[in-house]
């Protein structure tokens, strides 16, 4: 009795501690002084590495049936929920084992820049936020913790203080503002209508009557594209392609984990638990959605075919990529659920090692443009290698991770009746493989034409050892993500496991 | 009664006459004048009121009407102040146009 | 000692004890800086000593003198006026310790007994339950609050003074003339009493516009703003913080208490026109801030445009829309402040304040941009903070009721708020094209600026306790919110 209330506190307990181990380091870092080298890196390893560990502890918590939940009183009628449910812990482990990563890839790319203290207290908090986004148990806490999203992540878009950065940052304000204001406008529309915001299995809108569907049409409609901002959706990717102005450790993290992917997460939310897919596709807004997504991947995928600037081409190849999700998560099938679901993880892996890589490339050898990377394979194989690991898996080619979210979206397509899809994945691929190939081609095949732009020699190894672990890291990740799938604790198995949850028996 | 009908009506058009010179005399004494005229006249009105009973007057609205009065001493003493030190600063006694930025 | 407590009227303290400190600034210049921070200090614990007995008993009457209405003078405390006191205190102290710290001692002397007037009158018109007593409090605010605008001398300055000067007058005396009035028609002035025996006629006709329109004037409500960039901007920084967070809302609180308390039911015409000049201020308000140059006259033209907000709750009319316009009032008196003190620490720190010209101001002074920036974030209604749940109270309220259009003038302010607010942070990021000689910012400065913003974010943390707060005595169940409501569901 007595150790049953025990753990029933601790329970409730644990969600917030979760948040803390990001939050309060980074209060902490921001009144550090900027010589303070040692305290900050093991205030932010100490914080990373405790995230890891409690939600590790979560994931084998709710795989044995636990629940975890706190709720704060935040307004009349609606509290504060976070909750790790099985979609949650699918988001969070990305984020945290991927937060853990950049840290030590941050470290090293900033080494001996200006205002680390600043930059690591806002990265501490961008990470909270994104665990926040996770966690959230109703649309209010979500609404909440996206919107915090985009205060923290702004900082780091403009941490160089140029006039560049403050125009990419303007931009990137304007568009995710605005897509703010019309998420709030649909969750407080919604709230007025239902009387909750609870993120319910199979939704909780399909006890309305007929005579509000139009306003539920409606309100779709402002979410989805509130939430777009952040995903990419075409037409509200604009602002993206000039974020790349950040350091690339905020490049790496804004595109594989944080900002593109709550978008998406919110997404699969919306869909899943507050619509619930089949009373989504009695209203008729799935159709739509699925057409924008493949829009998205197309759109995307052909103008980083134009991109020369490395960094623009993999963020075009992340506003098409992300859109994978939500396609996934617009056809109605479980198959295809799968695969979008899974596909959150998979992507944010591989995109990331890409990401790290042209860190690498531009720290080491100051290399920005794909025309100056000819022979780069020779002095820099293991980033190379990395990279081309990335480069397949976003191909769909298999043992690499990406193949199998492709797998199940054109599995998943199928069993939707949605025929067409096929062509939009096929098509996608061969795009790809149209941008990533001569990449791979220069790089292994061509001769060095000329002197890099600068070049850092760190002795034996290419790079410096906190620059070279990461993509390797996440490069075997991606690898084994693939190999492992059917194994226990797969995002693979793990998606399943939600997609039971999400569809009528 | 009509007698103190006629006075209220008085207090009333002095505040109207106060309210019409303030708006449209530019010189600060005038500007100030005009508070002063538009003060009195309310105070008329609410003396005048006073008398509305039969018999002995309310003695209210007098007590308000000498509060009043200490009030409007206490403001005009600023405005005068706030007038001379404004003419000292900028050789002008009347507000400054509006700043457009 | 707790049998002394209960015994203490704690509602004539906080109207005392300013009273009874400006003397004693007046009287003891010397030790001026320490007796400041001494009665703010206790000033708010006599507030925070009244919290408690209200928590106790319930909404409180005390009549002053011993001499109830209709003759005597009556303080009036239930949830609202607890909570137009608390936020006072809050913000009055936070200013205070900025004060001591920013102005050095030939103005302080002169500072200080205008500030402890103006703080007196503020809680003296708080607590009072009748009409004329709200007219002499309003009159005092308004005279201190002149004076101490024309403290920062100047040609600049002291023009904005005598036309705020101009304007609180005039105001008060079209307040007034509606007063007599209403004395005429009901024999007295108690907000109780008249409550109770309140008829439409045409005299009160009258005397409702005319009170009104002075109030309004005095609120700087859409197209009576006129005189208020001015003002708050040329004053010194404390004052631009009081005036901003403290001063406009006093007359907002009496116009509340009025259309809430005393005038009758009206038509929804009227209530529909004051939400549209809400809904003007608005608009106008943030695009003139984001046309600025100048950091000061931007968050002056933002108070026009969140002072807007609070007029929305008018057309929406019911409790929650009240306590929704209520927090954003609140919210704004903590952001406001924190805002114009952050503003002064710069314009301390550069020796200007244009905004193009901020000098990588996030490097050098953090403490102040984190404050602006919090600030800003109460302003903007992004959660967390209070100002976020003031937004989502009404924009629930707007929705329900299907008059959406107050929602979309909700979300267009909070836009253009942003773009406002970003613009002054992004500039502060970059460098300037000129470098500026840098001078020193006391800590405490830059402590109380932050303290006020974070304050801001907490209220939006901590909301059910403000909300339980101002239901103590139940303002909001009353003829205004049942009839405008006709047609629109609950």
């Amino acid at each position: 009795m007595h150790f049953g209330r025990r753990a029933m506190n601790w329970n409730a307990l644990l969600p917030l501690f979760i948040l803390a181990s990001s939050l309060l380091p980074g209060l902490v870092i921001f009144f550090l002084p900027e010589d303070r080298v040692r305290t900050r890196i093991t205030l932010n390893m100490a914080g990373a590495i405790i995230k890891v560990v409690l939600v590790g502890f979560v994931l084998w918590g709710v795989y044995i049936g636990q629940h975890y939940e706190t709720r704060l009183p935040f307004l009349p009628g609606l509290d504060l929920v976070l909750r790790a449910d099985a979609l949650s812990i699918l988001f969070i482990t990305l984020s945290t084992i991927l937060w853990l990563v950049t840290t030590i890839y941050a470290i090293g790319y900033l080494e001996d820049s200006p205002h680390r203290s600043r930059f690591f207290g806002f990265f501490s908090l961008c990470v909270t936020a994104t665990v926040g986004v996770a966690l959230a148990g109703n649309l209010l806490t979500f609404v909440l913790f996206y919107e915090l999203l985009t205060l923290a992540t702004y900082p780091l878009i403009v941490h160089r203080g140029t006039e560049e950065a403050r125009h990419a940052g303007r931009t990137y304000l304007t568009y995710t503002i605005i897509g703010g204001a019309l998420l709030l406008i649909g969750t407080v529309w919604l709230y007025g209508l239902t009387g909750t915001l609870e993120f319910t299995h199979r939704g909780f809108l399909a006890e309305l009557v007929s005579t509000q569907h139009n306003a539920l049409i409606i309100i779709f409609i402002l979410l989805i594209a509130g939430l777009g901002v952040k995903a990419a959706l075409v037409p509200f990717h604009g602002w993206l392609p000039q974020a790349m102005i950040a350091p690339a450790p905020v490049s790496a993290l804004l595109h594989a984990v944080a900002v593109v992917k709550a978008g998406a997460f919110g997404i699969v939310r919306v869909v899943y638990d507050v619509y619930g897919i089949e009373f989504a596709d009695s209203l008729g807004v799935t159709l739509p959605l699925a057409i924008m997504a493949a829009v998205t991947i197309i759109y995307g995928s052909v103008r980083a075919l134009f991109q020369d600037d490395l960094k623009r081409r993999l963020a075009f190849s992340t506003v098409s990529q992300v859109s994978y999700i939500a396609l996934g998560v617009a056809l109605v099938g479980p198959i295809a659920t799968i695969g979008g679901l899974v596909h959150l993880v998979h992507q944010g892996v591989m995109k990331i090692t890409l990401f790290f890589c042209a860190g690498n490339l531009a720290e080491t050898l100051g290399i920005h443009k794909v025309s100056q990377m000819d022979g780069v394979g020779r002095r820099m194989p293991w980033t190379m290698a990395a990279f081309t690991i990335g480069a397949f898996g976003m191909m769909g080619a298999p043992p690499i991770a990406g193949f199998v979210s492709k797998w199940y979206l054109g599995l998943g397509a199928l069993d939707a009746g949605q025929d067409w899809v096929i062509f939009i994945l096929a098509g996608s691929s061969l795009l790809n493989a149209a941008y990533f190939l001569p990449v791979l081609h220069r790089a292994w095949f061509k001769e060095a034409v000329a002197d890099w732009p600068t070049d850092h020699h760190f002795g034996r190894r290419e790079t410096a050892w906190a620059l070279l672990f990461p993509p390797l890291f996440t490069a075997f990740l991606s690898l084994t993500l693939g190999l492992l799938a059917s194994m226990p604790f797969s995002p693979l198995v793990w998606a399943r496991f939600i997609t039971t949850l999400e569809y009528a028996p | 009664m009509s007698s103190v009908f006629f006075y209220a009506l008085t207090g009333v058009g002095l505040f109207t006459l106060g309210l019409y010179a303030l708006i449209v005399y530019t010189h600060l004494l005038r500007k100030i004048l005009a508070i002063n005229v538009m003060g009195s006249g309310i105070f008329l009105l609410l003396v005048s009121l006073a008398a509305r009973t039969r018999g002995a007057p309310d003695p209210v609205p007098h007590a308000m009407v000498i509060t009043g009065i200490v009030v409007a001493i206490s403001a005009t003493a600023l405005a005068l102040v706030l007038m001379l030190r404004l003419r000292e600063a900028s050789d002008r006694v009347e507000l400054p146009e509006e700043p457009m930025e | 000692m707790i049998m002394l407590w209960h015994n203490i009227s704690w509602q004539a303290m906080p109207v005392l004890l300013p009273l009874v400190g400006a003397m004693l600034c007046f009287l003891l210049p010397q030790r001026i800086k320490f007796l400041g921070l001494m009665i703010a200090l206790a000033i708010a614990a006599s507030v925070f000593a009244l919290l408690l007995q209200v928590l106790d008993e319930g909404v409180l009457r005390y009549s002053v003198g011993g001499w109830g209405a209709p003759l005597g003078i009556d303080l009036y405390t239930d949830g609202l006026s607890l909570l137009m006191l608390l936020m006072t205190a809050l913000v009055g102290l936070g200013i205070s310790i900025y004060a001591i710290a920013y102005f050095k001692s030939d103005k302080a002397v002169h500072f200080w007994p205008l500030w402890m007037l103006l703080w007196a009158a503020l809680n003296a018109l708080f607590l009072s339950a009748d009409l004329f007593n709200l007219y002499v409090t309003l009159e005092l605010l308004g005279l201190s609050a002149v004076a101490l605008v024309a403290l920062a001398g100047g040609a600049n300055a002291l023009g904005a003074a005598m036309r705020y000067l101009f304007v609180s007058l005039l105001g008060s005396l079209f307040y007034l003339l509606g007063l007599a009035l209403l004395y005429h028609s009901f024999a007295t002035v108690d907000i109780a009493l008249l409550a109770q025996r309140i008829e439409e006629t045409p005299a009160v006709w009258a005397a409702m516009g005319l009170m009104s329109a002075g109030l309004l004037l005095k609120t700087a409500l859409f197209p009576l703003h006129f005189w208020l960039p001015p003002a708050h901007a040329n004053a010194p920084a404390p004052v631009s913080a009081l005036l901003s967070a403290l001063v406009v809302k006093a007359s907002f609180y009496i116009l509340l208490r009025l259309w809430l308390d005393v005038f009758p039911p009206t038509n929804s015409m009227l209530v529909q026109f004051l939400g549209l000049l809400g809904a003007c201020a608005v608009l106008w308000g943030g695009l003139q801030a984001l046309r600025q140059t100048r950091l000061k006259m931007l968050i002056a033209y933002s108070t026009v445009a969140q002072l807007g907000y609070l007029f929305i709750a008018f057309p929406l009319a019911t409790g929650m829309a009240w306590k929704g316009s209520l927090y954003l009032l609140i919210s704004h008196a903590l952001a406001k402040s924190a805002m114009f003190l952050a503003a002064g620490n710069l314009l301390r720190f550069g020796g200007h304040d244009r905004i193009t010209q901020l000098d990588r101001v996030a490097q050098r002074l953090p403490l102040t941009l984190a404050a602006f920036a919090l600030a800003g974030v109460s302003i903007m209604g992004l959660p967390p903070s209070g100002g976020f749940i003031g937004k989502w109270l009404l924009l629930d309220v707007a929705l329900r009721s299907g008059q959406w259009w107050w929602a979309v003038i909700l979300m267009l302010g909070s836009l253009l708020a942003a773009a406002y607010i970003f613009k002054v942070i992004g500039h502060a990021f970059t460098q300037a094209e000129v470098a500026h000689e840098a001078i020193e910012v006391s800590k405490m400065m830059e402590w109380s600026a932050f303290l006020l913003a974070l304050a801001a974010i907490v209220l939006g943390l901590v909301s059910p306790w403000p909300l339980a707060l101002m239901d103590i005595g139940s303002p909001f169940n009353t003829a205004l919110s049942a009839t405008c409501t006709s047609g629109v569901a609950q």
